[in-house]
Formats: structure tokens, sequence, C-alpha cells
């Protein structure tokens, strides 16, 4: 950086290239992220215009409306039920199937594909797939059930099992993509460590324990962070497996966020309940870079 | 340094010329009439390929317009962008949008009534072509909004050789309530360890149980709403007695699957044999034409104080931010588009009920109606048909209903105090416009 920034002192006429390079970006960025979440905030303090009624400042309405609106307080206790369902269990699994790929397995090759397909798929199709899985009768899921005398279960279409059923969709579509990280974190490890701790007469599980986990905590961190977005913004299978039924049972924050504003049109209140969203995630990201980046080792 | 500038500048020049260009090119081309058409897709078939065609065939007659339809995806899709289009100033001159979504439209001052159009004595002969149940989504307040087009309503489908073998008679289908429950009973069939392998009747409860619901209603004698779109009867006795059979059908027949029936795959179960009788739209006729290895039929919904189903489908609608000639070459359009040979020619080729009697009148359906009956099904239970649920604010105080029918359902609220809470809720929606 040094030889550049004496290189820039030689050249008078840099910042202007300098700025007309950044511009695209810049003005890209401005319009698309930094400009529509300003106007967002702006716009959950004032009423949704209607064609009588023009958009006026009503200060916090939309905030206390959100208060008092049940459907809120159901979507926002089903996200965080998702997340803390999904999270855990799609990191847990993505190590897991990292480490078995990253032995020396037959058909390894093969696995790591297996592994990886889910996340390929458009989650649209994979809804469809699972949608299929879950069918009441003549479904997979009932079929190889229906052998053990297990059968009649209606998994989407019952309040108790929906949310889970939807779960396991995320779960199956994100815990592949993870496992891409891990093992590249895992390939790049040096073998001269697993050599040293068999020196040493360490136990492979200790030797996971106290080397390999350490080591991998960046990724993991990076995949957290990754995950919790995931748990708030994926809800393309919710369009096509339930759309937020039966009663609401897997009515997720985004999801609201959307009939808000493209099926009842009510845009004021849409921006009110995306501004939660968002602070949602700023908190999220906050705890992780804050609490976790100290206690992660890089290498 | 300086050749770079030098280009920059070049680049400027040539942008700036090139976007005069683009600005002043229609002021020089005295362009024919453009009108810009949304078209949702809603059912199976070559819909994209049947719309263009008409175009094509439109624009050879009037060679003064240019028609351009434009898929805009579902009905869901099609009313987001048009109402999209609508605040970004760019809204298309004409759509053909659910005909539930008019007052939606007209709260958000986005469409103009058909009034002003119709000059003619033959043009007020053609509004009075329609039928009359499919103009009660279509009129307010005195005031034509929409234009049937692509309309359907519910209707049973019921597999023959279920009803044979049942000992029932397969010419005989369900006339009221209590023969579906009886019949139902017939069909239900359980294997030795009691797991049911094939139901009597299926009425699909998700995505929008109100609309099969509401045939449920009108048949126990009253409709969900009043003509205006401010009142809503949830919780009158008659709707919550119609809730209660669908739930009796469940819990104490136990001749209609538990939990929530899907929408999309009814007709499968249907297909594979796992229910003997349901509840669909007339638009999945020709799929089950195609596929059905049984010999099946329709028949009208059955009656409990009355026959009914609701109506249901899309209108054409024409938007408020056009020209005066952009409005006349839509509604030209929409007139050629509705003469009886296209509209059955239109039933035809998609399953949706032709919107005249007169289209029924014509040899090419004739022909079709006398190959396969079940097509005049739809048309027959017309006269007992009602306006399919639409208000202000349509769609959350058509949410509210949802919710209290998939509560009732799955057995989570008694339906009684599902049909209260959501009757409340709408309330609370309804007020600012009553």
């Amino acid at each position: 950086m040094r030889e550049s920034g004496s290189v820039r002192r030689s050249r008078g006429a840099d910042p202007v290239i300098a700025w007309l390079l950044l511009l695209p970006a810049v003005a890209l960025l401005a319009l698309f992220t930094h400009y529509p979440a300003v106007a967002n905030l702006v716009h959950s303090f004032y009423s949704t215009p209607r064609a009588n009624h023009p958009s006026t400042f009503i200060g916090l309405d939309n905030y206390r409306n959100l208060v008092e609106d049940p459907v809120f307080w159901k979507a926002l206790v089903n996200n965080l039920w998702y997340a803390f369902g999904t999270i855990p269990v799609s990191i847990a699994l993505a190590l897991l199937m990292a480490v078995w790929v990253n032995g020396r397995v037959k058909g390894r090759g093969f696995l790591r594909l297996a592994y990886f397909t889910p996340t390929i798929l458009p989650m649209i199709a994979v809804a469809n797939i699972w949608l299929f899985f879950y069918t009441p009768e003549y479904g997979l899921l009932e079929q190889f059930l229906g052998w053990f005398g297990l059968g009649g279960h209606n998994w989407l279409g019952s309040r108790d099992t929906a949310l889970p059923a939807v779960m396991v969709v995320a779960i199956w579509k994100e815990a592949g993509f993870f496992m891409i990280f891990y093992l590249a974190a895992l390939q790049s490890m040096s073998p001269q460590l697993a050599e040293a701790a068999a020196i040493e007469g360490a136990s492979r599980f200790y030797f996971f324990r106290r080397v390999t986990f350490p080591l991998l905590m960046p990724t993991t961190l990076f995949v957290l962070v990754n995950a919790v977005i995931n748990a708030f913004r994926m809800v393309d299978h919710i369009v096509v497996m339930t759309r937020g039924g039966p009663d609401n049972a897997t009515e997720l924050l985004l999801y609201y966020i959307y009939e808000i504003g493209f099926r009842f049109f009510d845009s004021g209140y849409a921006a009110a309940l995306t501004m939660v969203l968002l602070a949602i995630l700023a908190a999220a990201a906050l705890l992780q870079f804050g609490f976790l980046e100290r206690r992660t080792h890089y290498q | 340094m300086g050749r770079t500038m030098r280009f920059l500048r070049v680049l400027a020049r040539a942008a700036t010329a090139l976007f005069v260009a683009l600005c002043a090119a229609p002021a020089f081309a005295q362009a024919p009439v453009e009108v810009p058409f949304y078209y949702p897709v809603a059912v199976g078939g070559p819909i994209t390929k049947i719309i263009d065609g008409y175009a094509a065939d439109f624009e050879k007659d009037h060679p003064s317009i240019k028609l351009k339809p434009i898929y805009s995806g579902s009905y869901q899709e099609s009313i987001a962008k048009a109402l999209t289009a609508v605040k970004g100033g760019d809204p298309p001159v004409t759509s053909i949008l659910l005909s539930t979504d008019m007052y939606t439209l007209i709260d958000e001052d986005a469409i103009v009534p058909f009034d002003g159009l119709i000059k003619t004595d033959a043009d007020r002969k053609w509004l009075a072509s329609f039928y009359p149940a499919f103009m009660e989504n279509s009129q307010t307040g005195g005031k034509t909004w929409g234009i049937p087009f692509q309309r359907s309503t519910v209707v049973l489908y019921y597999n023959k050789d279920a009803f044979k073998a049942a000992g029932l008679d397969p010419n005989h289908p369900p006339g009221t309530w209590k023969e579906m429950t009886a019949d139902a009973e017939k069909l239900t069939k359980r294997d030795a360890s009691g797991k049911v392998t094939q139901w009597g009747v299926q009425i699909p409860s998700s995505g929008f149980p109100y609309w099969l619901f509401q045939g449920l209603v009108i048949e126990n004698g009253i409709n969900l709403m009043n003509a205006a779109g401010t009142e809503v009867y949830y919780d009158k006795p008659e709707t919550v007695g119609a809730l209660q059979y669908w739930v009796d059908l469940v819990n104490k027949y136990k001749v209609h699957p538990p939990g929530i029936v899907d929408w999309g795959t009814t007709p499968k179960d249907f297909l594979e044999g796992r229910v003997a009788m349901m509840w669909t739209t007339t638009g999945n006729l020709t799929n089950i034409r195609k596929n059905a290895k049984f010999d099946f039929g329709v028949a009208m919904l059955p009656a409990n104080k009355r026959r009914g189903s609701p109506t249901g489908g899309g209108n054409f609608y024409i938007f408020k931010k056009s020209t005066p000639a952009q409005r006349e070459a839509a509604f030209e359009f929409i007139k050629w588009v509705t003469q009886p040979e296209r509209a059955a020619q239109w039933g035809i080729e998609t399953g949706y009920v032709a919107v005249r009697a007169d289209a029924w009148d014509t040899p090419e359906m004739k022909k079709y109606v006398e190959g396969f009956p079940a097509a005049a099904v739809a048309r027959d239970q017309l006269p007992f048909a009602k306006a399919e649920l639409s208000t202000h604010d349509n769609q959350r105080v058509t949410k509210a209903l949802n919710d209290g029918l998939q509560a009732a359902l799955t057995g989570s609220k008694s339906p009684a105090a599902a049909m209260k809470e959501a009757q409340r809720e709408a309330d609370r929606l309804l007020r600012p416009y009553r």
C-alpha cells in the first residue's frame, strides 16, 4: 500500500480516476442498499398511502399495531424456533459430513457430490420434492412409515408437525453448503499436526476436540453468520409448501413481510416489520462478531 | 491521461446522443395505439400460446392497435405487479386479474369503470349477455368495473368405478349433504389395521380454503358478504353450521382426511383412487379427463338448504392511467375476445366456463358438450352460483377467515369460536370502509 501511495502523490489527476473507478460500486450500493434502508425507516413512520388518503406522518403507530398483532408475535416465535432448530443441527451435520468425506473413504468423490447436491438445487425445486415426501397417504415418508405400521400423518397439514417439517427441509438444504466450507478448511490444515498428535499418543477424539475444532473456529464463525442470516432469509419453501399455514403455524417473519407488503399492500406496516427484522439481524451480527470473534483463533 | 479523458468525453457524447435519440423517437413515429396487457396463467395448458394467437388475430382485424400481451405470473403475482406498476406510474392499459381484486383496485384508484366506454346499444347488449352470477363480482355501486373472461366454479368430481364397487348407482351423484355423507361412508374403505385406503370425500383446505368453504355456506342459505363489500357474515349460524358440517365429515363421520388437505395434490389423490369424491374447480376438468384411468363423473355441489357454489376466476380491468385512445382500444379488444365464438373456443381450450349463454349455442360448443357432457355441469350450476368472497381490504379480510377455517379443521378451536374470532378481525379491518 505504501508504494502505491507514493505513486499517487506524484500524479495529480489520479483522485478523479480513483473516484470514477469507485463510482459504479458506490452508486449501486447507495442506490440499492443504503437508500432503501433509510427510506424504509422513514416509511415506517408514515401511514400507507391509499387513493383517498395520502400518506401522513403517524409516528410510532405502525409499531404500536405490531405489538398488538398476534400474527406478528406468532411469526416471531416461529422464526426463533426455526433458527434454534435449524442452525445447530445443520452446522453439526455439516461438520460431521466434512470430517467423514475428508478421510480416506471409498467413493468419497461421489459422497461429496451427494452431500453437496441439495445446495445446487433451487429452493423451489427442493420444496416441491419435499412436498411429495410429505404428501399424506402415498407420499414417500408415509409409504416408508407405513411398512412399520406408523403411517397416517399429515405432516404439513397439522399444526404440530408443519413447522418441524419445513425445518427439516432447511437443514437438508443448508448442511451440504456448510460442509463445503468445513471441507476446504480441513483440506488446508497441515497434516503435521495430526502426525505430531499421533506421536504424542493423543486419541482421535481428543485431537478433534483440542486441535481440529479450535482451528476450524474461523470457519464456524463464518458458517454461523451465514446460518443466522439464512434462518431469517429463506422462505421460498414456505411459499411452495404451506404459505404460512395451517393457521399461521409456519408463518416466518420474512414471509409475513411479503404478505403484508405484496398481498395486503400495506407498505407502511411492512416497513415497520422490516425494521424489526433488520434490528434482529443487526443484533445477531453484533453478538457474533463481538463475542465469538474474540474467542476465535486465527492461524 | 489526456487520452483517457478524451476517451471519456467521446463516450459521454455518444451516450448523450443515444439518450436524445431514444427520447425523441416516439415523437417522430405516428405509432399505432399501444395497449400493454397483463395476463396471468392459473391452469394447465398452453395458455401463453392461445393468448398470443388471440392478440395476433385481433391485430389483423384492427391494424391501428398494437396489443402487447405480457405474461405476469400467477394471479397473486399479477396483482402485485399491476399495483406496483400503478405506484410506479406505468401500469398496463388492461389486465386480467381476479374478480375479487375489484375492491382493492377501486380503493387504490387504479381502474376506471366500463360505463364511460359503453355508448352504443350494441355495447349495452353485449354487457347484458354475460351470466348474472359472473357480473355480481364485476359490478358495485351501480358501475361495471370488470368484464368476465376466465371464470370458473366449484364442482364435485366422483369416481364412478368406486361408486359401483361400493354398491352405489354410478349415475346418481349425491344431491344433498345427507346423501354425500351417506355415500362417503360407503365409499370410505379401511384395511385390516383400520388404516383408510380410500376416503369418501375431500375438500381441499390449503391456500384458499375460503373458496370451497363458501360453497358450503351458500348451500346452507347465505353468502359470506354484502354487495358493497363492507360486511362479512363469518359468525352467522349458517356459516358456523357449514363449518361444523365440514369438521363433522372429518371427526364425526370419519369420511374426510384429517388435517389440512392440499389444494394442489387433491386432483392427484382423486386420480390415484385415494379419494372417491373431491370438490375442486372446473378448471381441472381437462386434466382429470386426460389422466383418469377410471370412469368419472362431474356433478353440481350437493345442496343443503339450497344448491350453490361460488364463482371464481379472472376479469378484465382497464387502468386509469391511460389515454382515451388506449382505453377505447383496450375496450375494443375486450369486446372482440368475449364474442360468443371466442368465448366458446376459450372455454374448450382451457376448461373455463364460457361466460355468456349464447357461447353455449355455438356449433363448436354444442359438439364439444355432446362428446363430453361433464363440461356443461358448471354451466347448469351457474343459476345457483353466487359471487366469490370479495370485500374492501380483501386479502386481509379473507385471511382472517382462512386462519379460522384452518384452526377449526386442525382442531385447535371449535367452529363457533374460530368464526367468532375471524368475524372480530374482519370487523376491525372493515370499519374504515363503512
